[in-house]
């Protein structure tokens, strides 16, 4: 089917060519959420250039907005690490001169910035109400930090946690307590869903046409052949023999592929049939039953998906309607994509057609459960079609990401690891693990909730540390894990080596690692404003020593 | 107190990194000394960076920001409007400008005291003498094609009498929200080459599809591309950069579309199938820039343990499509790389294929990628690109069987003028 009206034939607008690198990653859709946002960086008495490089790859994209808090005046040392300056900036406020070279970067984008500490701008209850997304970028009084997550964590309003301290970089992020993400952009070879184990009527009724006299076609017709057909034919005749089963595991499988591999003509120079070819390279991964991943099995099983009120999100109205097709069918609505295979065009648009026809009723009954939905529960605003239809393609691969709050290392009392505590101290004995670096990382911080100023000191580190690996192996004993022959000389021969990095750098970023960093949270940024693509759940590491990172859900 | 670029700048501008520079870490070499020798060896250090685009611009900034004081640039390319959504050192008024020369004099504005130095042309335009002069190359670049010849230079240049001869290159490559960043020590540990089938091409669609069967939008524009343009539009250059051009690819493909019923076809489409576009985003240049960097200022400083070191981890892969995801592993060389092990590497064929037919193929294999080779065996000339009279004197073997040419076993030795140095393969025939 091709669209009726041919598109205009005027070239792309300015601003799609501008964009047209990254709009072929997030589209328009992602775009007009970049261009939605306003983001709030806040340094405070770092160099921050970690947070300024990650505003440059968010300005470059398009984000609508963005602002700096940031109390420092720029001093020499500053433009030895931050490119955003210069040396017409000394003396000024730090804030508005990153602003205005940042903001040159892209016209499209507006800046803006306060020259002010963040604690008397908290002071004001609504500061942060007009942000869309928060950057905290250590060293920060852990106080503040608490009250900003609390509010944020009220309003939905996702915050990351950084550090960039010498040659390491973490972040954490705070996300709202469900995230849920439809459009997840899958590798495409892994989605293909053609369900030629439950054939259905106009799908048999093309193998009949196309496949029936298949011992009759000319040498030409039998090598063009779709092989979606091909396996669905022999399928047939594969039941017949074995009282109505498929095949059901890898011997029945490898038998089945003899059984296709025979059915190919082998009279041509090539010696083969490359429609044959294809449909013996897709049995084992084809002739399975269509089954959901468990990250949308967590979806459909949620609270909120099986508790739909008045005024659930339109992401929890959808899912409960494929939840019901699920449990109507034992099957996601049908994605309706076809591979690309030998066959003529003809053929090949039949088939495709088939299955967007078939796709188009899955979707088609969906819709009718949002909108039953919708009148049952008095919903005065109805969903966008284009939405459902958007979920039922990819509903096989929905993920839904819990936030949940990240340490926040404030006090010698240390931290509580909670349900997490058996899973971080597995991660500690394991040497290849970057825990290490997030201890020595939250003592820094627990130092610094003292005083920020003074030089770090390498015993307090090591007692803040020690007894966050004591709290820890607490915590997981008490959890239940097996502490009597655990041996931590290895992890604490690691951690002490972290301490003795940072107090090398004491507070320094290195310019490489910011912008790395800056590099990975600017990803990670975009991914959440877009909701495409999957964010990290929830604490990122990056040792620039080994060029490693690590992902940790703590 | 040192002078510069006509500024005086005291250290005190380098307080940050001056710590890293002046004080050993549990990491570093025993016997490595920090302070004064490893400042001026890093300020005195020449540093070539390939490529003044997404990646380059990156490079750039953060060897300004890293110390090094004596940097050159190569980019043949100049400024287009698609290049503003990641290139942060070019403006809508650079446009046309050529990249090296804006990038090189944006970072010398900025950050005083670095002298960077812009060449705007090839890289092949220059010889050994010229890369000899560096301490390191970094590479910014999306062609396979330049890496390779860049590559194979600095394998060559390797003199084993002379340490000095052999230069760290040091690589970086983005496709979407993934990159890779890699060490190569040029004759010590695997290089480009050896990882050639890293960057597997993307496999051709048949011209008879294109011809006669059509199935996918692309099938559509690839034909308005390769047949139509040539039937249509003979003797008028193709430029992917010419608005009308692609305008008339996109029509022809559409008109072409309407008559199979195939939907899809689109401008940004037919843009993106025609100029072979990968999608690019500032974010992920910075990762891999940085990256790349990173290991240079490790490299030349030795305040931290570097990628590339022989029998350590050489190649870090960044994969952010899916939570973040980094692997870091060594490459290990190949003996049988044709630029720096000296075995020939092993080549299943079959036996039936014409010469033709295994030269198109040599343009598809992950570990070859050869476009215009010229081939001949110990004993005979196979098939020579140039000169005219040879090419015409070899041409009938075109259309031979390969059994007839070669033997099983028997080694042939392949030239590509994209390349300086002769590749080796050993043919195996298939169903004997
Ligand atoms: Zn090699």
């Amino acid at each position: 089917m091709a669209d009726s009206t041919p598109p205009p034939l005027h070239g792309p607008s300015s601003k799609e060519k501008k964009y047209d690198r990254q709009l072929r990653l997030w589209a328009a859709s992602g775009q007009q959420a970049l261009e939605d946002s306003h983001v709030l960086l806040v340094n405070s008495a770092g160099p921050g250039v970690v947070g300024v490089e990650t505003l440059k790859n968010l300005v470059l994209p398009g984000i609508g907005h963005f602002t700096i808090v940031d109390p420092a005046t720029v001093s020499e040392d500053d433009l030895g690490v931050n490119f955003f300056l210069d040396e017409e900036s000394l003396g000024q406020s730090r804030a508005k001169r990153c602003y205005e070279l940042l903001e040159e970067l892209n016209p499209d984008v507006e800046g803006h910035y306060i020259a002010e500490s963040i604690e008397n701008l908290l002071e004001k209850p609504d500061f942060l109400s007009p942000y869309t997304l928060i950057l905290l970028v250590a060293p920060i009084p852990a106080r503040l930090i608490d009250i900003i997550c609390r509010t944020a964590h009220q309003t939905g309003t996702p915050v990351f946690y950084i550090h960039s301290v010498g040659f390491y970089a973490h972040f954490s992020l705070l996300l709202p307590s469900a995230f849920p993400i439809v459009d997840t952009h899958p590798d495409p070879a892994s989605t293909t869903d053609l369900r030629l184990l439950e054939p259905w009527p106009e799908l048999s009724a093309l193998v009949e046409e196309k496949a029936r006299n298949l011992d009759n076609l000319s040498d030409y017709e039998h090598g063009h052949v779709p092989y979606v057909l091909l396996l669905l034919y022999y399928l047939e005749r594969w039941k017949k023999e074995h009282n109505g089963q498929v095949p059901q595991n890898y011997k029945q499988k490898s038998e089945f592929r003899e059984l296709v591999r025979k059915g190919a003509r082998t009279n041509n120079p090539e010696g083969g049939e490359e429609n044959f070819d294809e449909a013996i390279g897709a049995v084992l991964k084809s002739l399975h039953p269509s089954k959901l991943s468990s990250a949308a099995m967590e979806v459909f099983e949620a609270e909120e998906c099986q508790n739909i009120t008045k005024d659930s999100q339109t992401f929890w109205v959808i899912a409960a309607a494929i939840r019901k097709f699920y449990l109507d069918h034992k099957a996601t609505p049908l994605p309706g994509a076809v591979p690309d295979m030998k066959a003529q065009s003809a053929d090949y648009i039949k088939l495709q057609n088939v299955y967007k026809t078939r796709a188009r009723a899955d979707f088609h009954e969906v819709l009718q459960t949002v909108r039953t939905i919708e009148k049952n529960l008095g919903r005065t605003t109805s969903v966008d079609e284009k939405e459902v239809e958007a979920f039922c393609k990819g509903a096989a691969f929905v993920k839904l990401i819990r936030g949940r709050p990240f340490h926040i290392a404030g006090s010698k009392a240390g931290i509580n690891w909670g349900h997490r505590a058996k899973f971080a101290y597995q991660a500690l004995q394991d040497p290849s693990s970057l825990l290490p670096m997030y201890l020595g990382l939250l003592a820094v911080d627990t130092y610094h909730a003292e005083s920020v100023d003074k030089p770090l000191d390498e015993s307090s580190l090591l007692s803040y540390t020690s007894s966050l690996v004591d709290n820890l192996e607490r915590e997981a004993a008490a959890a239940g894990s097996s502490t009597q022959d655990v041996d931590l000389t290895e992890a604490k021969t690691q951690v002490s080596q972290v301490v003795q990095e940072l107090i090398r750098h004491d507070g320094a970023e290195l310019h490489n690692i910011s912008a790395l960093a800056g590099g990975m949270i600017a990803q990670e940024v975009i991914k959440v404003i877009t909701r495409q693509y999957i964010p990290i759940d929830n604490t990122c590491l990056f040792d620039g020593i080994g060029s490693r990172s690590s992902v940790l859900r703590l | 107190m040192s002078e510069m670029n006509g500024v005086t700048t005291s250290r005190q501008r380098w307080k940050y990194l001056d710590r890293v520079l002046s004080r050993p870490g549990p990491f570093t070499d025993e016997d490595w000394v920090p302070g004064e020798e490893v400042i001026s060896f890093l300020e005195s250090a020449k540093v070539l960076v390939i490529g003044a685009g997404g990646l380059g611009c990156e490079i750039l900034k953060n060897l300004a920001l890293s110390g090094f004081k004596d940097i050159h640039v190569i980019d043949m390319d100049t400024i287009d409007v698609s290049n503003l959504n990641r290139q942060f050192l070019f403006r809508q008024s650079d446009v046309g400008k050529p990249k090296a020369e804006v990038a090189a004099r944006f970072v010398e504005r900025r950050v005083k005291g670095v002298k960077i130095t812009p060449y705007c042309g090839r890289i092949q335009d220059k010889d050994e003498d010229y890369y000899m002069q560096f301490n390191m190359i970094i590479c910014g670049l999306d062609s396979i094609e330049a890496r390779r010849w860049i590559n194979a230079m600095l394998v060559g240049m390797v003199d084993m009498e002379n340490p000095e001869s052999m230069k760290p290159l040091i690589d970086g490559g983005t496709e979407g929200f993934k990159g890779q960043a890699r060490v190569i020590l040029p004759t010590m540990t695997s290089c480009f080459e050896c990882q050639l089938d890293m960057h597997a091409p993307r496999a051709a669609v048949p011209l008879c599809t294109l011809a006669t069967i059509p199935r996918q939008p692309q099938h559509c524009i690839e034909w308005a591309h390769i047949i139509a343009w040539e039937e249509e539009r003979k003797g008028d250059i193709l430029d992917n950069d010419d608005p009308e051009h692609i305008t008339w690819l996109y029509q022809k493909a559409l008109a072409r579309a309407k008559e199979f019923n195939i939907s899809g076809v689109t401008y940004s489409l037919t843009q993106g199938v025609v100029k072979n576009i990968i999608p690019a985003i500032a974010s992920t240049n910075a990762i891999i820039a940085a990256s790349c960097c990173n290991e240079a200022f490790k490299i030349a400083t030795n305040t931290n343990p570097y990628l590339g070191v022989p029998e350590t981890a050489n190649y870090m892969m960044y994969s952010g499509d899916d939570s973040i995801y980094t692997y870091t592993f060594e490459h290990q060389r190949k003996e049988d790389c044709p630029v720096c092990g000296n075995l020939a590497k092993d080549l299943e064929i079959n036996a039936r294929w014409t010469l033709q037919e295994f030269i198109d193929s040599l343009a598809e294999r992950a570990e070859a990628q050869l476009k215009k080779p010229t081939l001949r065996t110990e004993k005979s000339s196979l098939y020579y690109q140039s000169p005219p009279a040879l090419e015409e004197a070899t041409r009938p073997n075109l259309r031979k069987k390969l059994f007839d040419l070669v033997s099983d076993g028997e080694e042939i030795a392949v030239s590509d003028p994209a390349f300086q140095i002769d590749f080796k393969f050993r043919l195996l025939f298939r169903d004997k």
